[in-house]
């Protein structure tokens, strides 16, 4: 492995190792006690389960990061590149309050939550929203140079270094049949935080005003404007929502996967991107089930088939998808009037 | 009157860029001969020939088809590496041009084989998830040619998707390993034939964009309903752009391949694309002078900007940023205009300046 | 010469019967089109003579544009079938029913607006003009007389519309009349059988409607070829329709000649309304 890891049994699968067929990017979760199973079937059965329980914990992470996009994607229409780098914005924030300031957990994370939601909101309010009413490449051009940017800020303040992130879940993990399988902390936590940031958004989106100014923004921005919607504050708080959602993601996937750098961000964030499309890019629950199931696909291809083509594995059932459901799997139909 | 401006419209266009790419030629040529340019520069002047190339081919399927492609890397790595394989399976007594030549063609043929297997697909989805698909495309390439071993012995070919061992190569070499990419590539890319490479892909793209096919395309991006009903075959239309980019991309991809000793596929990624697309809307959609002239420069900065050190790529993100800003927000183009206002009362021109292409 | 069947005829004047050549060229027998549990339009017969002009009216929302659509195959029937010059156009797509012959403009102006006048005219030739890809590529082995053909044709189409002085203009950048001249020259460049043109006169002045008039009449006798439009402009469909078809929720309620149809009181009932309408 190219970088060390230190917390073996915490580590499911590196990000940064995806270079290289030789790096052994094993699953450290089975028979991590050296009593290598009796029946080889209930191994069998065990590694699955660990390997399912990873890919839900990843494609949570996914998810989270994802429903950035897609929140994003559904009020302004157009794709923040720039999402995948505020992840690890939020992850380096988190990494300095509680490494170098002494911050407890909740308070650490809560801070790269606040810094972060400044990031989005002055991001879309610098870059993107002078360029509201051109094209979307000019958009999507723009947010690539904010990701440079970014991780280039980051590259000057932090250095090219990987920092070795410390896991900001403090207590341990679950063993269960005699430590055959083990459940980290971060899985739990991750799933949880998940299924909590899911809940909460769909309530918010259906039921507070704010939410459905936002759903309104997201069908018909002039329409909506005219309906005296505030279009302005509506795209600042979804891209406050999404940014703090980045920094929760960016601290979940770096208290998974322990190495920290200005690139961090932007693997997980393609992936996320992709999750977002696979369900249906800017449906909520489709972010939820694209996350999930590019996060399984993408761990049971790593253990099963190949570590070095679980990448292609993973654009390929995309793609499949994509020809099957051309608007991903929970995506509206588009209908063109003539 | 019409007649004749609507002629040196085309016309301008061609000689603007077939020009600009002489006289870039004539005047640094010789320059290269009598070694007075640094190495620094003498060493950027393939890549950015390559990198002009894929532009422009990418400038067919964004400009002028209309549809995003995140994935043009793609195209330009398997015409690398095919390239690389073809050189490397020529015997070694032949002239380097005519090994290029032929890595050149072979590489824009697989590039075209590939175009064709990823257009039937990708050309039936719209807009972003179109572009998406691209992405994803240009990824699994990446990935495959990444675990991929090629070797070469006297009963011709072995590949491998396991390592460079499973090859079972009796006396040959390994040209392609996995990914470390193909090592000991033969450098036999000249700036000459990068040039000419340029002028080629020019007389291609200009010469299609003003034909029957060219009208086609461009029509479907405007409308493709309206196109539709007037009878065009929108599949094969925009599969025929596409393809056409793909091999204009994989010959960019094979001068690029062997301009290097060594080259491995992550060079060809997602930023590699993207590089090329900020090439594209920079200098402007379905402009070709424009992608020629904003691919040099935005190729050369980080080079300029080197003695900047760690601050190159930051000053490159801002700039990037500003241009965009400067050249698509309202509020910019209002300024512009007033300045050009300005500067038009000033120099008291004729109103008829050609609206500037873009 | 059979094509000199028309006389000009005094724009108030309504002729019900001509010498038109009644032959259908277009059929479609008890056409129908449901979206979802809701049928749009059902039990359409009818039939377009060769060489006549008809009119498809009918209040807003009577299902008017999807009968066009339907024609063109942008949508496939859930019933029925169309018929063209004798052959089905069952599942064949929009560009292949053009290539049988059915042209058509539509109700919000599709232009190629980035392109020139003269360039949105010649994709319309696109289909008659030979040009294999290599010539289009190397400018060599037939391009130049192909190139030529095209323009001279599409020169002649603009003429035809007196437009030939916009050759070089932008097309999105034309007044509003002249994007629907256009639109219907682009449509004409495709050598049809039937033109449909979805209400031409939209946004029209009294003049332009003028104009417009007799632009219709000119191209049935000069392309020997038969229009049908959808219209709400009544003075407009009275007076150059000869067969016109009433629409109303989906349904056929009146065939018949302008005489026919404007005494009908089925057809004054949709327009005007009953007095007790059930909901």
């Amino acid at each position: 492995m190219r970088f060390p890891v230190k917390r073996s049994e915490n580590a499911f699968i590196c990000l940064k190792n995806r270079d290289g067929p030789n790096e052994n990017c094993k699953m450290t979760f089975v028979c991590t006690n050296g009593a290598k199973s009796e029946t080889v079937k209930e191994g069998v059965n065990m590694t699955f389960i660990s390997n399912l329980i990873n890919g839900i914990s990843l494609g949570s992470v996914y998810a989270i990061i994802a429903l950035g996009y897609t929140m994003v994607y559904g009020i302004a229409k157009m794709l923040n590149f720039a999402h995948g780098d505020v992840i690890m914005v939020g992850a380096y924030i988190s990494y300095c309050a509680s490494s170098y300031l002494g911050f407890s957990p909740v308070l650490s994370v809560l801070l790269a939550m606040v810094v972060c939601t400044v990031l989005g909101v002055a991001i879309e309010a610098f870059a993107y929203r002078p360029l509201r009413r051109s094209g979307s490449l000019a958009v999507l051009i723009t947010a690539i140079g904010v990701s440079y940017l970014l991780q280039n800020v980051a590259l000057l303040i932090w250095g090219s270094n990987p920092k070795a992130f410390k896991s900001l879940v403090t207590f341990g993990s679950i063993s269960l049949f005699d430590g055959k399988l083990i459940i980290t902390a971060e899985s739990i936590v991750t799933v949880i935080a998940c299924i909590i940031i899911m809940v909460g958004l769909s309530l918010f989106t259906k039921k507070s005003k704010m939410g459905k100014a936002m759903r309104a923004v997201s069908e018909d921005k002039d329409a909506a404007e005219l309906m005296g919607i505030n279009v302005n504050v509506t795209i600042s708080l979804t891209f406050a929502i999404g940014s703090a959602l980045a920094a929760i993601a960016g601290v979940l996937l770096c208290s998974a996967y322990p190495t920290l750098q200005p690139t961090t961000g932007s693997m997980p964030g393609i992936k996320a991107f992709t999750a977002a499309v696979f369900g249906g890019i800017g449906s909520i629950p489709g972010a939820m089930i694209g996350g999930i199931l590019l996060g399984i696909i993408e761990i049971f291809s790593k253990s099963y088939i190949s570590t070095a083509l679980s990448d292609a594995i993973v654009f390929a059932v995309l793609i499949v998808v994509l020809l099957v459901k051309p608007t991903g799997l929970l995506g509206k139909k588009i209908t063109e009037k003539v | 009157m019409n007649k004749t401006r609507k002629l040196s419209k085309f016309t301008l266009t061609n000689i603007k860029c077939y020009g600009m790419i002489i006289v870039a030629f004539a005047v640094l040529y010789p320059m290269l001969k009598m070694n007075m340019i640094s190495n620094k520069i003498s060493g950027l002047l393939i890549p950015i020939c390559a990198y002009i190339v894929m532009a422009i081919s990418l400038n067919l399927t964004v400009g002028f088809l209309g549809e995003l492609s995140l994935g043009h890397a793609g195209f330009m790595s398997v015409g690398a590496f095919s390239g690389v394989i073809t050189v490397a399976c020529m015997q070694s007594g032949l002239p380097a041009p005519v090994k290029l030549l032929a890595a050149i063609i072979i590489g824009g043929i697989m590039a075209g084989i590939l175009g064709l297997i990823i257009g039937i697909p990708v050309i039936r989805l719209k807009g972003d998830y179109l572009a998406i698909v691209t992405l994803a495309f240009g990824e699994i390439i990446k990935n495959i040619i990444n675990c991929l071993y090629i070797g070469v012995d006297g009963s011709g070919l072995h590949f491998s998707m396991k390592s460079a061992e499973a090859l079972n190569l009796s006396d040959g070499k390994i040209i392609l390993n996995g990914p470390q990419g193909a090592v000991g590539v033969s450098k036999i890319a000249t700036f000459f034939a990068g040039v000419l490479l340029i002028l080629f892909a020019l007389f291609v793209v200009l010469n299609l964009v003003n034909s029957k096919t060219g009208r086609a395309v461009t029509a479907i991006r405007d409308n493709r309903i309206a196109a539709e009903s007037v009878g065009i075959n929108i599949t094969k239309y925009k599969l025929t752009a596409f393809i056409i980019s793909a091999v204009i991309a994989g010959m960019a991809g094979a001068l690029y391949g062997l301009n290097f000793s060594t080259i491995a596929a992550k060079k060809f990624d997602f930023n590699t694309s993207i590089l090329i697309l900020v090439f594209v809307v920079l200098g402007g959609m379905g402009n070709i002078p424009g992608t020629i002239i904003a691919t040099t420069l935005l190729y050369m900065l980080p080079e300029m900007l080197r003695q900047f050190s760690d601050y190159r790529m930051l000053i490159y993100a801002i700039v990037l940023i500003l241009v965009m800003l400067a050249t698509n927000s309202p509020r910019a183009k209002v300024f512009a205009n007033k300045i050009v206002g300005i500067f038009k009362k000033n120099n008291e021109t004729d109103g008829e300046g050609d609206v500037s292409n873009g | 010469m059979a094509k000199d069947k028309m006389v000009p005829v005094p724009s108030n004047s309504i002729v019900p019967e001509r010498d038109v050549d009644k032959t259908p060229i277009l059929e479609t027998h008890h056409l129908g089109i449901d979206f979802g549990g809701l049928t749009a339009v059902d039990e359409l017969t009818l039939a377009v003579g060769r060489t006549e002009i008809a009119g498809l009216i009918g209040p807003n929302g009577a299902g008017k544009t999807t009968v066009f659509n339907l024609l063109t195959n942008v949508y496939q029937p859930t019933r029925g079938t169309i018929m063209l010059d004798g052959k089905s156009t069952a599942r064949k797509n929009t560009e292949q029913v053009n290539r049988m012959g059915i042209a058509r403009t539509f109700q919000n102006i599709r232009l190629f607006s980035n392109m020139s006048v003269l360039d949105n005219v010649k994709v319309g030739l696109h289909n008659s003009i030979k040009q294999p890809l290599i010539s289009s590529i190397t400018r060599l082995f037939g391009y130049r007389a192909s190139e030529k053909k095209s323009r001279d044709e599409a020169m002649e189409l603009l003429k035809f519309f007196k437009m030939e002085d916009m050759a070089n203009h932008q097309a999105g950048s034309l007044p509003y009349g002249a994007q629907r001249r256009l639109e219907i020259a682009r449509a004409l460049a495709t050598h049809p059988g039937i033109i449909l043109l979805d209400e031409p006169a939209a946004g029209m002045n009294p003049s332009e409607t003028a104009e417009l008039m007799e632009n219709i009449r000119r191209i049935r006798d000069n392309f020997n070829i038969a229009v049908m439009l959808i219209e709400h402009d009544m003075n407009l469909v009275m007076n150059i329709c000869e067969g016109i078809c009433v629409l109303d929720h989906g349904k056929v309620i009146a065939k018949g000649t302008p005489e026919e149809i404007k005494s009908n009181p089925k057809v004054i009932e949709a327009y005007l309304g009953k007095k007790k309408e059930a909901k």
